[in-house]
């Protein structure tokens, strides 16, 4: 891939770019303006109160949200604007959903090969070696047979996980990973991430694991209102915060 | 009793016209897989093509499905066999029956379709989405096979009214199971070739029935 050094966000360590984006559901502004570059194998973690838009940008980065304005990259090539083949380029990044959403008609191995084989033609056999491979790192291989009926919410997660890691993605988003899992599940789920991010994936992730961002996050971002109120290393947002709104929000998780 | 025997069970009558039932039994089978098939399959179509949603489409594939399911198919059939030739469309009877009983199938297939599509979770599109494939991929890989799934109760329901519906044949004389009778009937002066297609149609819709209580208990969605 040709990267020419004076594209935005072409400079050799940014995985994923985010440009002055913008928002809104009717009148109503949800991202006023956001700025956030990830680097190459760095995990972002994105905090924020309910409705602050979290969810809103993640989607925006794969364009399931269309952005009113603003601009992103992937490795320097431009996602937004026309004439760009989503398709194409939202194999490049991994999204993975509070909710799961396994296709219930597909076993496991059958939903990480389905875009394998549809999109990017693999032969089956070739797919489902794939396929394999990456149930494998999410600790699956064993269950690639069963239907998600038949798998527990945190093995669910792990094959949505491993769904969007076989098409060999540059950044993963997730949004609220673990939120719909029960309390004893939620570490299976933790362990995978923290595999990938030794393995160097790019993550940018929301989700309200205090504890992992703590001791896995390179970085935490605080957002509210559509904005990016605080971003910093684990260390400072958790231990000496700078805004009140950060101040205040965290404190409601201590307690 | 003798009286009813000889009215329902004349022994020599249903000897006679056995075969002709038969043939007709041909005939009913044949009409009814080609009505299910087909019709199951454009309903299908339109529902997708529904989902879409571009507008002009959408509203023709509404309307087609209101008023094909609004008109009693016996009136659809007159109409096409007594009106047809006047505008110089000239079709057998049999071609009527099959092409009157599967467009009213479609109606029904493409709304029960449709309901099951709408149904679909919307994150099963946004993951599909999310893994590149096009919004063609997702609703054929990924939302129609759910879709289908969750409605294969209403589906084999109304395919079996509808295959029943081949009876109605019998107005513009297609030789089935219950033209073969009545015309037998008329002959023979005698009720027993009707007991015949009783029995026939009996023991072709029966198993059609069982069939789909299985494909029901098969099929149906876990939780429900
Ligand atoms: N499709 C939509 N149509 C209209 N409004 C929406 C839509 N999606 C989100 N919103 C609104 O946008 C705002 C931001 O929503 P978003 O889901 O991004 O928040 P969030 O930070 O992810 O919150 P949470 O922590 O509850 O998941 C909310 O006020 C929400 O009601
Ligand atoms: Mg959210």
């Amino acid at each position: 891939m040709m990267l020419s050094p004076d594209l935005p966000g072409a400079s050799s360590g940014v995985a994923l770019s985010i440009e002055n984006l913008h928002k809104s559901f009717g009148t109503e502004p949800v991202l006023k303006g956001l700025d956030l570059a990830v680097g190459r194998s760095e995990m972002v973690f994105v905090l924020g109160p309910s409705g602050s838009g979290k969810s809103t940008m993640l989607r925006c980065c794969n364009r399931l949200e269309e952005p009113d304005s603003g601009e992103i990259f992937i490795e320097g090539d431009r996602l937004t604007g026309p004439g760009v083949d989503l398709n194409k380029i939202r194999q490049r990044i991994g999204m993975v959903f509070q909710s799961f959403n396994l296709y219930p008609h597909l076993n496991a191995l059958g939903n990480v090969t389905l875009a394998l084989r549809q999109v990017q033609k693999m032969p089956r056999a070739q797919a489902e070696a794939a396929g394999l491979d990456a149930l494998d790192r999410v600790g699956l291989s064993a269950r690639a047979r069963h239907y998600p009926a038949q798998l527990s919410g945190g093995q669910q997660q792990r094959v949505a996980i491993a769904r969007a890691l076989a098409l060999k993605p540059s950044v993963m988003l997730f949004d609220e990973p673990t939120s719909a899992l029960d309390p004893e599940l939620v570490g299976d789920v933790l362990d995978v991430m923290r595999d990938m991010k030794a393995q160097g994936m790019t993550m940018l992730v929301v989700s309200h694991e205090m504890k992992f961002a703590r001791d896995a996050a390179d970085r935490v971002i605080f957002m509210d209102h559509g904005r990016i109120v605080e971003t910093g290393p684990p260390e400072q947002i958790f231990g000496n915060p700078q805004e009140d709104r950060t101040r205040a929000f965290l404190s409601r998780f201590h307690g | 009793m003798d009286r009813f025997l000889d009215t329902f069970f004349n022994m020599a009558v249903l000897g006679r016209y056995a075969p002709a039932i038969l043939d007709g039994a041909l005939i009913t089978v044949v009409l009814s897989l080609l009505i299910v098939s087909t019709g199951i399959a454009l309903g299908a179509g339109l529902a997708c093509l529904r989902a879409y949603r571009i507008g002009p489409v959408s509203f023709a594939i509404v309307i087609f499905a209101d008023v094909w399911r609004a008109l009693p198919p016996l009136v659809l059939i007159l109409l096409a066999f007594f009106g047809l030739p006047n505008v110089g469309v000239v079709l057998s009877s049999f071609m009527v029956l099959y092409l009157v009983l599967m467009l009213v199938l479609a109606a029904f297939a493409e709304e029960i379709v449709w309901a099951g599509i709408t149904a679909t979770p919307k994150g099963q599109w946004e993951a599909a989405r999310s893994t590149g494939l096009s919004f063609t991929r997702a609703l054929v890989f990924v939302v129609l096979p759910q879709a289908v799934r969750m409605v294969i109760p209403p589906l084999t329901n109304r395919a079996i009214a509808i295959t029943k519906m081949t009876a109605l044949g019998m107005v513009i004389g297609v030789p089935d199971i219950l033209g073969q009778a009545t015309t037998a009937q008329s002959f023979s002066a005698n009720a027993s070739p009707l007991t015949l297609a009783a029995i026939a149609y009996v023991i072709l819709f029966l198993p059609l029935v069982i069939a789909s209580r299985w494909l029901e208990a098969r099929f149906t969605p876990p939780g429900a």
